[in-house]
C-alpha cells in the first residue's frame, strides 16, 4: 500500500490575467505585446519624477465584469495601494496594486471534478500593474531592461485553498480561463504570459483539518505544467514529512525540463512590501450604474449554455457541449436558430455534420465562413419545408459556399425543389398504375418487393424530387384499392 | 520700478511705458547681481528665452493675460522641459526633465517669462533651506539668518525683488513659513486646487503648489492662472479654473474670524505675539466679528505629520535608485551595492533620515501603530476644522512661533519640526491658507496666517488684500536690495 494514500493535498491558486486593454493601467501608452524593446514606455512607465498615475477606466470595467462572472461582490469603493520593493525592472520602486478594498470581493465558481461538481471559493481579485522585464542573457557584462510590459494591467485572482488534487487545480484554472476569454477581457495567450498562475501547495495527513506549511510555486503558464508541478511538489513534501523533516515556507520555481521545483527564496528572506494606500490616487467610487453596465455585457457561459441547449432545445449533450464551448460556433448556431423555422436538433445535426465537414474541407472555421448565419437559416428552412432532401441540401450548401447565393435561388435555378404537392404526385401515381397493370397485379398478389419498382419509377420521372414520405403514403393508398 | 504690483507692471506693458524685454531684463539683471548674496537661485538661465519674450510681447499686444511679460522663477522641483530640475539634490544634479509640469505650462501659456529655478530644501524636506545640496539661502533681511523653507529660495528671491513672483510648494508650511520669514505674501491653496503633475513629489497627499509674491493681489493673479482640473493628476479637484475677484473696499463687516487664544498665548516671542494680536485687532476695527474657536486635536498634528510625510516620501523617493536617471555610483559590486551607494551618495542627511523614518513607519508590525494611528489623527483634525468652519469664515493664527533664526543655530531636528506646529494642521486637512506680512520684530518680518474653508481661496486672499489696501508691510524691502 502506498503511503501517498494517507496524505491529502491542499492547493490554492493565484492566477494573473493580463487584461486585453488598448493602453496600460495608469498611463495612456499602448500595451500591445511583442513591440521592440522600450518602444512603449511613457514618462510614467519609466518612473520619471513628477509623473502621476491615472486609472484606465477600461481596466476597471474589465475587472468588474470578471467579478460579476464569478458571482463576486463588487465594493462601493476600491483603493489602490503601493507594494514597495527595489528591482531594476520596477521603475518607480513600487508596484501599484491593491491590498485592502480590492475591486473584486468574495466570489465562487463551479468546476467539474472526477467526483462531480465542486464549488471553489474565490477570496478576491485585484487590479495591479505588471513590472518590466529583465533580460539577463543578451549581453555579457550587463542585464538589459525592457519596460514595454511595465504598467500593463493585470488582475490577480486568488482562490481559497480548496483544491485537493492537481486535476482539480487544472479544472479550476480552465474554468477561470474560459471565463476571461468568453468575457473578452483577456486574449488567453499562454505563451505570451497573458494567463499565468502561482500555486500554493501543502500536504496534510488525511483527516487533519489544520493546514500544513505551504510552498508557493511561481509562474506556471501551461495547464500541463501546473498539473505536473503540483504533483511533483506534493511528492517532495510528503517525502520530507515521512522522513521526519518539516516543510519550509518558501517560494519555489518549477523547471519543466527537469520536472522538478527548486527553492527561490524562503519566508525569512521575503520582502516586507510596506503596503500603504497610494496617495497619488483618491479612493475610486464604483457606482451601481457602472456595475449594471458591466452586468449587461456578461455573456452566457458554456456550462449554462449546455444546460439550456439540452433542456430547452432538446440537443444531445455531446452536440450541446461542442457548440457551447466554441464561442463563435454557438453565436452562429443561435443566430441561425432565431432566423429559421427548423427545429434546434436538425440545425445542430446539420451544423456539426454537413456544415462542419465543409468547413474542414475548406480549412476554415465558423468565424470566417463564407456563409453567414442568416443564409444558413434559409437553407434549413428549405430542408424543413420538405422542398429538398437532406442529400440535396448538402449540394445546395456547397453551391452557397461557392456562389454566395441564397438556398432558395440555388434550388430554383437547379430545379431541385421536391414535389410535395399531393395532387401532382397523385396524378403521376394514377398514370403509373394505369400504365403498369402487370406490376400492380403482382404487388396485389403479395409481391411486396414490387413497391420499390413504383417508387423508383416516380423518382426517375421526377428526377428524385418527389417527397419520399408523401409518395410512399400515396402509393400505399392507391395500390391497396 | 522694482517695487510695484503685477497689475501696475501689466499696465505699463499695455501702455508701452516699458517693453517685455526691458521689464524682464531689469529683473534678470537684479537676479544675476543678487544671487551671490542670497543664493536664492540654483539655476539662473544664461539668458532670457527669446521665444518666451516674443510670446509674452504678442500676448501683451493682443491685450491678453495680465500676467503676460511678468518674469518669475519656479521652485526647482517643478519640471521644466529641457532645463535642469534638481530638487536641490545631488541625486538630480544633472537631471533634465523631458516635459513641463502643468503649472509651468499654464504660466508659460499666459506669457510669463521664466528666469531660472529657485533654491529649496532638498526634495522640499526642511524648514530652513539649510538642507540644499547647492548651499544655504541667505535671508535678504539678515544674511546670517535662514529664509525659512522649504521654498526658501522662492521667498528670498521675491524679498530681494530678484523676481516679482515665484512659485513654491507647501507640504507642511513650506510656502507660509518662508513667506513669513522673508516679509512677503505666500499662499498654499486647497489640496487638489493646483495640479501636482510635474511637481516632484515629497508627500503626495499633502504637497500643493502655490505662489509667493509681495502682495495678496499678486499671489491671487498668478494662482488663478495655475488652477483648474488636470486630467493628468487623479487628485486634482474637479473644479473649473478659479477666478480672483479683487475686493473694492477694506470693509470687513459680516466677516467671522476664528482665533485660537491658546495658540497665541503659547507664543514665547513677545514681538510675534503683539503683532498677531494687532493683526486680529485690525480685522475687528474693520467690522469683522472675532470668534474664539478650538481645534482639540491640533496638538497631535506635528507627530502625525512626521509619520505620514516621511512614510509617503520613503516610497516616492524609491525611484531614485541610480538605475535609469539621477546619480549613479561610480563602481558597485552588485545590485544592492548599486542601490545603497547611489542613494547614500545622492541624498543628503535630512532626506535619508526621513526615508528611514518612513520606511520604519510602514514596516510590518509598526504600520498599525504608527501609520494608521497617524491617519486617524489626520481625520480627527479635519473634523475639528469642519466644526470650526461651521462657526467662522476664516481663521487667523500665527505662522511660526519664531522669527527667522540664525543659520546653523538649530542642530536639533525635532525642535525644527516642532516649529511647524501652526502650519501643519491646515496641511493635514488640505485647507487653503496663506501668510501675510504684519510688521517687524527685532528688524525681522512677522507673518500672520489665514486659513480658509475648502476651495475658498477667495475669502483669505480678500482679507489679505483688504489689509494690504491700508497697510504697507508687504511693500517693505530690505535696505541692501533697494
Amino acid at each position: 500500500m502506498s503511503a501517498m494514500n494517507q496524505w491529502e493535498m491542499v492547493i490554492g491558486l493565484e492566477i494573473h490575467v493580463r487584461l486585453d486593454t488598448e493602453s496600460k493601467l495608469f498611463s495612456g501608452m499602448k500595451a500591445s505585446y511583442g513591440a521592440s524593446p522600450n518602444s512603449q514606455v511613457s514618462f510614467l512607465d519609466a518612473g520619471l519624477p513628477g509623473t502621476l498615475p491615472v486609472i484606465n477606466q477600461k481596466a476597471l470595467e474589465y475587472a468588474i465584469r470578471f467579478g460579476l462572472s464569478v458571482n463576486a461582490e463588487i465594493p462601493e469603493v476600491t483603493i489602490f495601494a503601493r507594494k514597495n520593493y527595489f528591482y531594476p525592472d520596477l521603475p518607480k520602486g513600487y508596484q501599484i496594486s491593491q491590498m485592502d478594498d480590492p475591486i473584486v470581493g468574495k466570489g465562487h465558481i463551479v468546476i467539474e471534478t472526477d467526483a462531480g461538481e465542486k464549488t471553489v471559493e474565490i477570496t478576491r481579485a485585484h487590479l495591479e500593474e505588471d513590472a518590466g522585464k529583465s533580460v539577463h542573457d543578451k549581453y555579457d557584462q550587463y542585464s538589459a531592461i525592457d519596460l514595454n510590459r511595465a504598467g500593463t494591467p493585470l488582475i490577480e485572482v486568488v482562490s481559497e485553498p480548496q483544491m485537493s488534487n492537481a486535476k482539480e487545480a487544472v479544472a479550476y484554472m480552465r474554468a477561470i480561463y474560459t471565463r476571461v476569454t468568453h468575457l473578452g477581457i483577456c486574449d488567453g495567450n499562454l505563451q505570451e504570459g497573458s494567463f499565468r498562475c502561482d500555486a500554493n501547495v501543502s500536504v496534510r495527513p488525511k483527516g487533519q483539518t489544520e493546514l500544513g506549511t505551504r510552498a508557493e510555486i511561481k509562474n506556471l503558464n501551461s495547464f500541463r505544467f501546473i498539473e505536473k508541478a503540483i504533483n511533483h511538489e506534493a511528492k517532495r513534501q510528503i517525502k520530507i514529512l515521512e522522513s521526519g523533516g518539516s516543510i519550509i515556507q518558501e517560494t519555489r520555481l518549477y523547471d519543466a525540463e527537469k520536472d522538478q521545483t527548486r527553492s527561490m527564496r524562503s519566508k525569512e528572506n521575503a520582502n516586507d512590501y510596506r503596503y500603504f494606500p497610494d496617495p497619488d490616487q483618491l479612493p475610486i467610487q464604483i457606482t451601481k450604474e457602472m456595475i449594471e453596465a458591466q452586468r449587461a455585457l456578461l455573456p452566457e457561459f458554456p456550462e449554462a449554455k449546455i444546460k439550456r441547449y439540452v433542456e430547452m432545445l432538446g440537443l444531445k449533450p455531446d452536440d450541446a457541449e461542442i457548440i457551447a464551448n466554441d464561442i463563435n460556433l454557438s453565436k452562429f448556431f443561435e443566430q441561425s436558430l432565431s432566423q429559421s423555422k427548423a427545429p434546434a436538433d436538425l440545425n445542430a445535426k446539420f451544423l456539426l455534420g454537413e456544415f462542419s465537414a465543409l468547413l474542414n474541407a475548406e480549412s476554415k472555421t465558423i468565424g470566417d465562413s463564407n456563409i453567414d448565419a442568416v443564409s444558413y437559416a434559409g437553407l434549413l428552412d428549405e430542408l424543413q419545408a420538405g422542398s429538398i432532401s437532406r442529400k440535396v441540401a448538402k449540394q445546395v450548401l456547397d453551391l452557397m459556399w461557392e456562389q454566395g447565393q441564397s438556398a432558395k435561388d440555388i434550388i430554383e435555378q437547379q430545379g431541385w425543389g421536391q414535389i410535395s404537392d399531393n395532387s401532382a404526385l397523385e396524378t403521376l401515381v394514377d398514370e403509373l398504375i394505369t400504365n403498369n397493370p402487370n406490376q400492380v397485379a403482382s404487388y396485389r398478389d403479395g409481391n411486396e418487393k414490387m413497391f420499390n419498382f413504383f417508387v423508383g419509377q416516380i423518382m426517375k420521372q421526377t428526377k428524385g424530387q418527389a417527397n419520399p414520405v408523401q409518395l410512399k403514403q400515396i402509393l400505399e393508398d392507391k395500390l391497396k384499392q | 520700478m522694482i517695487n510695484i504690483s503685477i497689475r501696475e507692471m501689466s499696465e505699463m506693458l499695455q501702455t508701452k511705458k516699458i517693453s517685455v524685454q526691458e521689464l524682464c531684463s531689469l529683473y534678470y539683471d537684479r537676479a544675476r547681481a543678487f544671487n551671490e548674496q542670497t543664493n536664492a537661485l540654483i539655476t539662473l538661465y544664461p539668458e532670457l528665452c527669446a521665444a518666451e519674450i516674443m510670446h509674452a510681447q504678442e500676448t501683451v499686444k493682443s491685450g491678453g493675460s495680465v500676467l503676460a511679460g511678468i518674469p518669475l522663477v519656479h521652485k526647482d522641483l517643478f519640471c521644466t522641459k529641457g532645463k535642469k530640475t534638481t530638487c536641490a539634490s545631488r541625486m538630480l544634479e544633472n537631471f533634465i526633465s523631458p516635459y513641463d509640469a502643468t503649472v509651468v505650462k499654464k504660466l508659460k501659456t499666459q506669457g510669463m517669462v521664466t528666469l531660472g529655478k529657485a533654491n529649496m530644501d532638498e526634495f522640499a524636506m526642511g524648514s530652513s533651506n539649510e538642507h540644499s545640496a547647492f548651499g544655504i539661502v541667505n535671508n535678504p533681511w539678515s544674511h546670517q539668518r535662514v529664509p525659512g523653507g522649504s521654498s526658501g529660495g522662492s521667498a528670498a528671491a521675491v524679498a530681494a525683488r530678484m523676481v516679482p513672483v515665484a512659485t513654491g510648494t507647501d507640504t507642511g508650511g513650506s510656502i507660509r513659513q518662508p513667506a513669513a520669514f522673508c516679509g512677503i505674501t505666500g499662499i498654499k491653496p486647497s489640496y487638489g486646487r493646483v495640479s501636482r503633475y510635474g511637481m516632484v513629489a515629497f508627500a503626495s497627499s499633502l504637497d500643493q503648489g502655490g505662489v509667493l509674491a509681495p502682495s495678496a493681489d499678486d499671489c491671487a493673479l498668478v494662482l488663478s492662472a495655475m488652477t483648474g482640473h488636470d486630467a493628468l493628476d487623479s487628485t486634482s479637484a474637479n473644479q473649473p479654473q478659479w477666478q480672483w475677484r479683487k475686493p473694492e473696499s477694506p470693509d470687513m463687516r459680516g466677516l467671522k474670524v476664528g482665533v485660537i487664544s491658546s495658540w497665541i498665548d503659547s507664543l514665547q516671542d513677545e514681538g510675534i505675539k503683539q503683532l498677531t494680536l494687532q493683526g486680529i485687532e485690525y480685522f475687528k476695527n474693520n467690522g469683522a466679528e472675532i470668534i474664539e474657536i478650538e481645534l482639540p486635536h491640533a496638538e497631535l498634528a506635528v507627530s502625525a505629520y512626521y509619520i505620514l510625510a516621511p512614510a509617503e516620501c520613503s516610497s516616492n523617493l524609491s525611484r531614485f535608485d541610480g538605475v535609469r536617471f539621477g546619480h549613479q555610483t561610480a563602481q558597485a559590486e552588485n545590485l544592492e551595492a548599486l542601490y545603497r551607494q547611489s542613494r547614500s551618495e545622492g541624498f543628503g542627511e535630512e532626506v535619508q533620515k526621513r526615508i528611514m523614518i518612513g520606511t520604519w513607519a510602514l514596516s510590518s508590525g509598526y504600520y498599525d501603530a504608527y501609520y494608521l494611528q497617524a491617519q486617524k489623527v489626520r481625520r480627527m483634525i479635519s473634523d475639528d476644522f469642519k466644526q470650526a468652519f461651521a462657526q467662522v469664515d476664516v481663521m487667523a493664527c500665527p505662522v511660526s512661533p519664531e522669527l527667522a533664526f540664525k543659520q546653523g543655530e538649530k542642530s536639533d531636528g525635532v525642535s525644527m519640526y516642532q516649529a511647524d506646529q501652526f502650519t501643519i494642521p491646515a496641511s493635514l486637512a488640505g485647507l487653503p491658507c496663506l501668510s501675510m506680512p504684519i510688521g517687524f520684530s527685532q528688524g525681522l518680518p512677522v507673518g500672520l496666517q489665514l486659513i480658509g474653508n475648502y476651495f475658498d481661496e477667495q475669502t483669505i486672499l480678500s482679507i489679505a488684500d483688504k489689509y494690504q489696501q491700508q497697510t504697507d508691510h508687504h511693500l517693505k524691502m530690505p535696505e541692501a536690495y533697494l
